[in-house]
């Protein structure tokens, strides 16, 4: 049976009190407390890992705070998972989209009903559906599948899908890094007009000042858990959320560098490759690493630095532009690779750069399996060599393991990162590619990590390191290059990176 | 515990590390097994047959006398080919089920060489013969490897459609082309002379050479995997393409390399049906061999070493369908439901591996 629900409508206000959330002995927001005014459109800034995610999942019920609360529409709000949340009016739109691709957008809306019927009235339901859209500031084409949309389009479905279920707060997790910035703007226009027409509040997580300043009317930013300022957009400029952001001067721990830059190791001319999407390109003009100096990428997840790393590992192909080592044209192959010694340490190794299933020795050996000490290739495998190898990189580099038989998957992800470091690093080596080499680390692990790299400099090793970490950047490098939309967006040399600028060039905005 | 420590029974703890994955790779799969065959004893018991009687009849036709393991062994050949066709490709991480058509084609290729020989000594006949089988049966499945590799295709699916395709092409070209006139009731090719007959070996038993030949192909194919650096190679694509390709290693080379070489063995085993056995290629090359050495490589896991007791094992089952449908009046298929069953019940335990504690080195240390 349809009827019409008797939802309340109109903006609510929603405040996190005080919000803390541990997990073990980290703690990833620490007494937070944001107020989300009814009615207004709310930013909500921060460095990857700043806690953001934490902090609307705990709004969510999708984690419950260690201590702290929610009012919602100044009730003291208990929001035991999605469903609580949603009963009370507030919704979120996922960062990735959560429509049913071969269904329409009308079918979409009504399975999402949580009190869809079995049997479902089409005719009826379109009546209802054509009578909300006709409230509705914008539309969409509700009888295509999902999946002939544009991106644009999708983005706006999933906010009408929320308006439909009933939403009056909504919390948007980067909702333009899948659109085009036109799109972005258009939907993000759409979403400041309900909120000044009063139907709904906004809470916007982003990494983009220029969205911020142009739509929000507050702002909050959060550095490492902790609420590091915020206020009314009118009133900060964009270098002030970077300071926010970033923190002020970055405490930089003293490392030994000991050597001066010397010839040019890796050189990209105009290379072009297509991203990830297939829709957007990577695009890099000119970028040099020079011998005993890093190189440090910086950039926002997901503006090229995945598709960076592919193309110099030969995952993805270029459609454009040279790659050489040494003046050597580089496709790296194993062969290229090995005579120009080129190493590579890729993120989250135990996905990129082992065998799972392989032996910790197999692992170390992936290396040098193939050669004998003459440097001649071998066709049979030395079971010995590969052994004595693994003895002395566990002990040389520390791998805590319970044998070189073991699984390399059995090894805690600080150990797995070793063994991969222990690989890469041993033997002569004149350029090193690095991603996000202590994600995921604790403490101990990530400083052992990067004394390595910064003696692997020292011994006279071009390094480049690909970070979404911006204090390891600068910890790091020498000289530090911003990636944004695919490109190089920005240079600076380590001694007079200025954080503020960092951030505004990774924020998309010069 | 101290670094040095020895676990419980005074086994070192390298090689706890070292033997509890091997023992975990036999364990499961016998284990595995045998649960599967229990299921099929229920299933005989709801025909109102005794599994006693059926197990018995196994044993005896296949395994108890020298007779009956004659009549296992020369059975053998054709699993350990088709065993290896799914191996080999399984350890690059692919999972090939088309062998049966590169045992046709192989089969037809061997049959058709031989008849425009007919003349031919055996010392170069056979080795033609054998040498196009082999490039037949690999070209075939080496096909479903580039298809993955160049075209995103799934080799599973690529390699059971062209399994379909090699029979019927094989069936046309043995009815069409290459039929011998002479052949009225069974369309064949032209038989072979008794030159080009491959026989069998010199040891007083009535095995033919495609036994040696499987379980040398086996043994090859264990040092190709676990003894060379191409193996080697190999095993870190099956295991993690990414890796592999980060370490600039020719993952699609690799791919169609092993894809091909399996296939060539399974054109191999068409070579000795035709030379051994049938004389010619007809549609009695067809007889699910193919299919059968699925069960013996995930049997096995995939290790070529073990593929061939797996294979004896199945031969032995084989072998005693005539005699159990002749004792049980149960009909020919009851194997197949048998194989099915415990087809069924390895592929359930692929999930236990990794799982269960008595394979983890700290369940023996914990009881120090």
């Amino acid at each position: 049976m349809s009827h019409e629900p008797a939802l309340p409508t109109g903006a609510i206000g929603v405040e996190a009190v005080s919000m803390t959330m541990r997990f073990g002995d980290f703690t990833a927001l620490d007494a937070v407390t944001i107020n989300i005014r009814p009615g207004t459109f709310h930013a909500l800034l921060g460095e990857n890992g700043a806690g953001k995610s934490t902090l609307v999942k705990c709004i969510m019920g999708f984690y419950h705070a260690t201590s702290g609360g929610v009012l919602v529409d100044g009730h003291d709000a208990r929001i035991k998972d999605p469903v609580d949340a949603q009963k009370l009016g507030l919704g979120m739109v996922y960062q990735h989209f959560t429509l049913v691709p071969s269904l329409t957008g009308a079918e979409n809306l009504v399975i999402s009903r949580a009190d869809a019927p079995g049997v479902i009235p089409w005719r009826q339901e379109r009546a209802r559906l054509d009578g909300f859209l006709d409230r509705m500031p914008f539309r969409v084409p509700l009888d295509q599948p999902v999946n002939r949309l544009s991106a644009g389009e999708k983005q706006k479905l999933e906010i009408l899908k929320q308006l439909y279920l009933g939403s009056r707060f909504l919390i948007l997790d980067e909702p333009t890094s899948v659109l085009t910035p036109a799109e972005a703007d258009e939907v993000l226009g759409h979403v400041r007009g309900l909120c000044s027409a009063g139907q709904i509040s906004v809470l916007m997580i982003s990494h983009k000042f220029r969205e911020v300043t142009q739509f929000a009317d507050d702002v909050s930013v959060l550095r490492r858990g902790k609420l590091a300022g915020g206020g009314a957009v009118s009133d900060l400029t964009h270098a002030d959320m970077a300071r926010m952001m970033m923190g002020e001067e970055t405490e930089r721990r003293e490392l030994s560098r000991t050597l001066t830059n010397g010839e040019t190791v890796l050189a990209l001319h105009a290379v072009q490759a297509s991203d990830r999407s297939g829709l957007k390109s990577i695009a890099i003009d000119d970028l040099q690493v020079r011998a005993g100096e890093i190189l440090g990428v910086a950039g926002v997840s997901g503006n090229g630095q995945t598709e960076l790393m592919e193309i110099l590992t030969g995952q993805r192909r270029l459609t454009g532009g040279t790659i050489s080592v040494k003046d050597a044209p580089y496709h790296a192959t194993r062969r290229e690779a090995r005579d120009l010694r080129v190493r590579y340490l890729p993120e989250e190794p135990l996905y990129n750069a082992c065998a799972p299933r392989m032996s910790v020795a197999e692992n170390l050996a992936f290396r040098l399996f193939d050669i004998g000490t003459d440097g001649k290739p071998r066709i049979w495998k030395n079971s010995r060599a590969i052994l004595d190898n693994a003895a002395s990189r566990i002990a040389e580099f520390k791998v805590k393991t319970t044998s070189p038989h073991s699984p390399i998957s059995a090894l805690s992800g600080g150990n797995v990162q070793r063994a991969v470091l222990a690989r890469e690093l041993t033997g002569d080596v004149d350029l090193l590619v690095v991603a996000n080499p202590c994600f995921g680390l604790d403490f101990a692990a990530v400083a052992a990590i990067r004394d390595r790299l910064i003696e692997a400099r020292n011994s006279g090793v071009a390094v480049l390191l690909i970070s979404e970490d911006l204090d390891e950047i600068l910890e790091l490098s020498d000289r530090i290059v911003v990636m944004s939309e695919g490109r190089i967006a920005f240079e600076t040399s380590a001694a007079a990176a200025n954080t503020a600028e960092i951030g505004s060039y990774m924020a998309g905005h010069a | 515990m101290n670094d040095t420590a020895t676990a419980s029974l005074g086994i070192p703890r390298p090689a706890l590390a070292k033997w509890l994955p091997r023992a975990e790779a036999v364990a499961i799969p016998l284990a595995a097994l045998i649960c599967g065959l229990v299921v099929f004893s229920l299933f005989l018991l709801t025909q109102g047959k005794s599994p006693i009687e059926f197990y018995a009849l196994i044993y005896k036709a296949g395994f108890s006398t020298a007779f009956s393991w004659q009549n296992t062994l020369s059975r053998v050949a054709p699993l350990l080919f088709a065993g290896l066709c799914v191996a080999l490709p399984a350890r690059l991480g692919l999972v090939v089920i088309g062998g049966e058509g590169a045992i046709a084609l192989g089969g037809l290729a061997a049959a058709v060489l031989g008849a425009s020989m007919a003349g031919a000594s055996p010392l170069i006949g056979l080795p033609i013969m054998f040498a196009g089988a082999a490039l037949v049966g690999g070209a075939w499945i080496g096909a479903v490897g580039w298809l993955r590799i160049r075209r995103g295709v799934n080799e599973t699916i690529a390699s059971l459609l062209m399994a379909y395709i090699a029979i019927a092409l094989m069936n046309h070209l043995v009815e069409g082309p290459f039929r011998d006139p002479a052949s009225l009731n069974k369309p064949s090719t032209a038989p072979l002379t008794d030159a080009l007959r491959v026989g069998d070996m010199p040891i007083g038993v009535e095995v033919h050479w495609g036994f040696a030949f499987g379980v040398l192909a086996c043994v090859i194919s264990w040092l190709l995997m676990d003894r060379t650096t191409l193996g080697f190679a190999a095993r870190i694509a099956g295991d993690n393409i990414r890796a592999a390709q980060v370490q600039g290693l020719p993952v699609g080379k690799l791919v169609i390399g092993f894809t091909a070489l399996g296939g060539a063995f399974a054109g191999l085993a068409g070579f000795f049906e035709v030379t051994a056995i049938h004389g010619a290629a007809n549609a009695s090359l067809v007889a699910g061999y193919g299919y059968t050495g699925i069960l013996v490589a995930f049997l096995a896991r995939h290790n070529p070493l073990a593929i061939i007791p797996v294979a004896t094992l199945l031969a032995g089952f084989e072998a005693s369908s005539g005699l159990i449908q002749r004792r049980m009046d149960l009909p020919d298929a009851t194997i197949l439901v048998m194989e099915g069953i415990v087809f069924v019940v390895i592929l359930l335990s692929e999930t236990l591996y990794g799982r269960l504690p008595v394979f983890n080195p700290r369940f023996w240390e914990t009881r120090a």
